[in-house]
Parts: C-alpha cells; sequence; structure tokens
C-alpha cells in the first residue's frame, strides 16, 4: 500500500480527520516499545503502511478479536502498554469482550475505535449501530465504559470520543452534535487536537474513537 | 509431570496438576457444569490467572495474545461453544502457530438430551481434522496426566494448538433423567 502523505486531505474534507493520518501520528508517538494490535481490515492495512515494526501483529481473519488478542498481551505483559486498533464493525461483532476488559480493568490498555458508522472495505455499507447509535453505547455504558466527562464516576475505563459517526460509545462525543469529549495526552497526540474536527460528519476512513484506560502509562505514550 | 500429578485422584485434580506442571498459567473459560469442579480449584489456586469470558472465540483471541505476550494459555469450553470459534482457529490460532491448549468437556454423547449439542459434538472431530489441529478424546483416567503432559508439551514444541475432548466416561458427564 502507498502511504498518503499527511496533508492529502482534501479541501472537501479538510475538516474531517483522516484515519490514516491519526494512525502515523499513533505510530510515530510509541518510544516505549508498545505492542499495537491492527483489527481486521483498513485497520490493520493503516497500520501495516504506517510502518512495521515487530510489535505489531497484523490481524487478518479474526473479525472482532484485535481486542481480546490485546488484553491476552497485556495480562501477560502488565510493564507493556499495549494498543488495540478496532473499528466499530468488528467491535460490534464481539461487543461482549468490553465487559471482559472492563472486569479485567488492565491498567496498560489502550482501545482505539475508529467509529467510522460504515463496513468500509467491503463498499461502505452502514454499521448497525450508525442509525441507531443508543443501544451500542448502552452495552459500553453497562460495561462500565464511560466517556471523559464523567471519569471519576468510572474508575475502570475511561473513553474519550474522538470524532463523528455513530457514537458507538460515549455520549459527550459525537462530533455533529458539536461534541469534542475531553483528550488525555495520548488523544491530542494522535489528534493533534485540532478543534477542526468539532463539525464533520461521518464518510469514509474518518472519525475515530478512542477508548482509553485509566492509569499512568497512557500518559507517558 | 510431576508427583502431584500423579497422585491426584479426581480427573479435575490432574488436569489442574498438569496445567500447573506445565507453566500454563492462563485460563480463561465460557462457563460449564461439568468443568465446575475444575473451574473452581484453578480460582482457588493463585499460580493462576483465571477469568471468564464472554464468548468461546474471544477465550481463544486472548490466550493467542498472552502467548504472543510470552504466557501460556488454556481455554475451557462445553462441546456447544465450540461451534464459536472454527474461524478463531482457522484464521489467527493456526495460520499465527499458536500453542492454544483446548479443554472442551463433551456433551451430545453417552445419554444427551440436547440436540443442539448432538450436532456439534458430531462435528466437532471432523471440524480439528480437516484444520489439521491435534484432538485427543480422553476417556480414561489412568491416561489422564500422561495425555495431557505430553501434548502440552508437543504443542508448545511444534507451535501448534491441541484440543483435549473430555469424555462423559472421565468427568462422569452431565445427567440427565430420562
Amino acid at each position: 500500500m502507498t502511504a498518503k502523505p499527511a496533508g492529502a486531505i482534501g479541501a472537501h474534507n479538510a475538516k474531517v480527520m483522516n484515519r490514516f493520518d491519526l494512525t502515523k501520528r499513533l505510530v510515530a508517538q510509541l518510544k516505549h516499545d508498545e505492542a499495537v494490535i491492527g483489527g481486521i481490515g483498513n485497520a490493520n492495512f493503516d497500520l501495516w503502511a504506517s510502518g512495521q515494526r515487530p510489535q505489531n501483529f497484523y490481524m487478518l481473519g479474526s473479525m472482532g478479536l484485535a481486542i481480546p488478542i490485546a488484553l491476552g498481551v497485556a495480562i501477560a505483559q502488565p510493564r507493556r502498554h499495549v494498543i488495540a486498533l478496532e473499528g466499530d464493525g468488528s467491535l460490534l461483532m464481539q461487543l461482549g469482550c468490553l465487559a471482559t476488559v472492563a472486569e479485567r480493568a488492565p491498567k496498560n490498555l489502550t482501545m482505539v475505535v475508529w467509529d467510522n458508522g460504515i463496513y468500509q472495505i467491503t463498499g461502505s455499507q452502514p454499521t448497525p449501530g450508525a442509525g441507531a447509535a443508543e443501544r451500542p453505547r448502552r452495552h459500553a455504558q453497562a460495561s462500565r465504559i464511560r466517556n471523559g466527562r464523567t471519569r471519576n464516576r468510572a474508575r475502570r475505563i475511561r473513553s474519550v470520543h474522538l470524532g463523528c459517526g455513530g457514537g458507538l460509545v460515549g455520549p459527550g462525543g459525537p462530533a455533529d452534535r458539536g461534541g469534542w469529549g475531553r483528550l488525555g495526552p495520548l488523544g491530542r497526540a494522535v489528534a493533534g487536537c485540532s478543534p477542526a474536527g468539532r463539525r464533520g460528519h461521518p464518510m469514509e476512513g474518518t472519525g475515530p474513537a478512542v477508548l482509553r484506560l485509566v492509569g499512568r502509562r497512557v500518559h507517558q505514550v | 509431570m510431576t508427583d502431584t500429578a500423579t497422585r491426584a485422584t479426581a480427573w479435575h485434580e490432574i488436569v489442574l496438576a498438569t496445567l500447573k506442571a506445565n507453566d500454563v498459567k492462563l485460563v480463561v473459560y465460557v462457563p460449564d457444569r461439568v468443568f465446575t469442579p475444575l473451574i473452581k480449584a484453578i480460582h482457588a489456586d493463585n499460580f493462576f490467572t483465571t477469568f471468564a469470558a464472554t464468548r468461546e472465540e474471544e477465550a481463544i483471541g486472548i490466550i493467542s495474545g498472552a502467548w504472543m505476550g510470552g504466557v501460556r494459555g488454556a481455554v475451557l469450553m462445553q462441546t456447544s461453544g465450540f461451534a464459536t470459534i472454527p474461524n478463531a482457529l482457522a484464521s489467527l490460532v493456526v495460520p499465527s502457530q499458536i500453542p492454544a491448549l483446548i479443554f472442551v468437556s463433551e456433551r451430545g454423547t453417552l445419554g444427551e438430551f440436547n440436540l443442539g449439542q448432538a450436532l456439534v459434538c458430531k462435528t466437532m472431530r471432523p471440524v480439528l481434522d480437516s484444520l489439521a489441529v491435534e484432538n485427543i478424546t480422553i476417556t480414561r483416567q489412568d491416561e489422564l496426566a500422561f495425555i495431557v503432559d505430553r501434548s502440552i508439551k508437543q504443542a508448545v514444541a511444534t507451535q501448534a494448538p491441541v484440543t483435549f475432548i473430555l469424555s462423559p466416561l472421565l468427568t462422569g458427564g452431565k445427567v440427565f433423567e430420562a
């Protein structure tokens, strides 16, 4: 895959975050041998195109298992920070893993959900959560996952919704309602903390959400 | 194999001791009535990290990640749960050469009432065979420690998964009133 230059966002979507650009920024921030698990499809291809690292695992075929695999690595190596890059479509295939992660509450796991509301790689069909975000959002809440605004009440997992799209997690976040969430250092580093994404709308390759775990290691990224 | 494994008297004590002797520290399961004494004993032993996953396929993903991180892992499930994991076997465990240790409590035979269990039971071994995944049905307690111990060692040495199908002849199975 040919890497697109970071500045190649066209004028028509200049105010919308770009998944590949964010993936490159994330990989560029990795300084401590962090493990990265790329989920099925474009999350994986973007990770590959951002520069191959031996600490990356490029998952093919096991739709929905990026977060369970990352959880396994995080349990096995509690001193290593582990990042899962997952799409909203494949997360919907394995939503129960959020409950398992919430129960285990590993401090060294970060889950990034590229929530574009579509199955982009198969022809951009909308995901079930895209049109009616409430149900999966409630599921995330039931798993004790909250957005940044309520983090004091949810000590185990914080989530920050970065962009637009179906709003899979985090009631405070969808950019099409003007929400921005509250970004931590990782989110700011990845997203550049530009206000430019605030007024975006669901479109291909855009609209990430970041689920972030409480923990000092997150702040070291 | 340790003395503990050979001295143990119940099947679940033998499995636990053999896992421990082979440094299998992570056990992820979807609950099963027959496996309950094993699950309870593993929870009671601080050597293990153990917890339930919401789905067998998820458990396979978790122990696969653990292997990548250098920790040996086993999954426990009942027969019907096996039907959720062929994709994870074919796309993750087999091609990535992960020595997943899969324990299946055999349902669907020797007195089953549930047709769903019976059908998965009939397809489970052909699926494993077609994926070239080692699968061993264990019926006798005097062979249990040897089979599990040697098969774990082979799985790790050859970086290939293994499935242990624990027959009702070994575990007693689940008993129903006819």
